[in-house]
């Protein structure tokens, strides 16, 4: 089996703690990576994380993993990350170099 | 159609769980979700198993769309409501084809998973099992359907529009940013489409915005009440998620989705694209 085809084949978001793909170039790609956490620390599984570009726009949107985990193939420049959860709600900005990025993104409830 | 006959909310969705002839969907290109937990009572769809064919680059025709509803215990008189994950994009390609076969009382679950999810409303691990079904599909609906030659003739002269995000329309990005970018096709978008990414029409919690705000963001972007609309994005389920705001919900006539977007456009030899973040001419 292809991954590289099997990925580009659909649009929604792949398994969050998979493995990358080895068909991945980091070389050439800015991934924006890390861990959801609640005000006490604890992973949080199932948030919504989107992806905001320089303008606020909406660019990408996943469900963090049971160990909280997320993950984007972005560009390099600044982004904003968003998360929605039963936990609360969180959001920083970032800028992306080319390569993997790493992040902790915590939510408490407003 | 209207946003009353086409969309439901979650209040409504947990109050008709055990409704006869009521039959919710959970469709998803990837269904891991569904098997962790789904709406009590919710059959599924794998989006790429189910509705997807096997060898051509096409979706199911209508024999297949019947034998995929019959074995699911989908009966033509039921009415179906589609949700799912990624903001409903799925359960809004599924919608589509739901009406390009015909099918007569179809609706989508206002927010999809999402919403069900950060309300905290009760999922079960219970796959139902429903008696086998005898549906008959349509022949399809292509006034709903835009293929390549229509897209072609439409630069210019019909609305266009790119609802993937600015950075995919403007060539920067080949793929959503949650998805690796190598890609074979060129990036960048067909000539005088406008971009309204898909997001623009739904809040933060994956529900529709009002009507008025709606009709507001497109009227805005230049959208041409006068003139019939394609929509297209990369595959065309984020375009389904617009078809279903422009046709449903606001009920402008002659819209279409082109599913083959962008993976079919970006690979054809010879036609134009435009780089960068304005229309282009045509």
């Amino acid at each position: 089996m292809n991954i590289s085809l099997d990925l580009a084949d659909g649009c929604g978001a792949p398994d969050q703690s998979a493995p990358i793909p080895a068909s991945v170039d980091l070389e050439k790609e800015t991934v924006i990576t890390g861990i959801v956490s609640s005000a006490d620390g604890a992973p949080v599984a199932g948030a919504y994380v989107r992806l905001l570009d320089s303008s606020g726009e909406f660019t990408a949107e996943v469900v963090s993993s049971p160990d909280g985990v997320f993950r984007f193939f972005a560009a390099p420049g600044s982004w904003t990350l968003r998360a929605l959860s039963r936990s609360g709600n969180g959001d920083l900005t970032l800028d992306a170099t080319r390569g993997v990025n790493e992040v902790a993104l915590s939510v408490a409830a407003v | 159609m209207s946003r009353d006959t086409a969309l439901v909310s979650a209040d409504w969705a947990e109050k008709n769980l055990e409704t006869p002839g009521v039959v919710f969907v959970e469709v998803d290109e990837d269904t891991t979700a569904y098997d962790g937990g789904h709406i009590p009572g919710a059959v599924k769809i794998d989006w790429k198993q189910d509705l997807q064919d096997p060898v051509r680059r096409d979706f199911v025709n209508q024999a297949q769309f019947s034998a995929l509803l019959s074995e699911r215990g989908i009966s033509n008189d039921d009415t179906v409501v589609l949700y799912g994950g990624n903001n409903n994009w799925f359960a809004a390609y599924a919608y589509w084809y739901f009406k390009l076969y015909g099918h007569r009382d179809v609706k989508l679950l206002d927010g999809g998973r999402k919403k069900w999810e950060l309300d905290a409303r009760p999922y079960s691990k219970d796959v139902p099992q429903r008696a086998r079904a005898s549906y008959q599909a349509s022949a399809p609906d292509l006034s709903i359907r835009a293929f390549r030659d229509e897209v072609v003739a439409s630069i210019g002269v019909q609305n266009l529009v790119d609802v993937r995000s600015p950075d995919e329309f403007a060539g920067r990005l080949l793929a959503p940013a949650h998805l690796p970018q190598e890609q074979s096709q060129r990036g960048g978008h067909i000539p005088t489409a406008i971009n309204v990414p898909w997001s623009k029409a739904a809040n933060e919690d994956g529900t529709f915005k009002s009507d008025d705000e709606l009709a507001k963001i497109y009227g805005e972007a230049g959208l041409d009440g006068s003139k019939d609309t394609i929509a297209y994005c990369r595959i065309g389920e984020r375009s389904s998620h617009t078809w279903f705001v422009l046709k449903e919900i606001l009920g402008q006539q002659n819209v279409k989705n082109y599913d083959g977007s962008w993976t079919e456009y970006g690979s054809l030899i010879g036609v134009p694209i435009v780089l960068g973040d304005e229309s282009g001419e045509a």
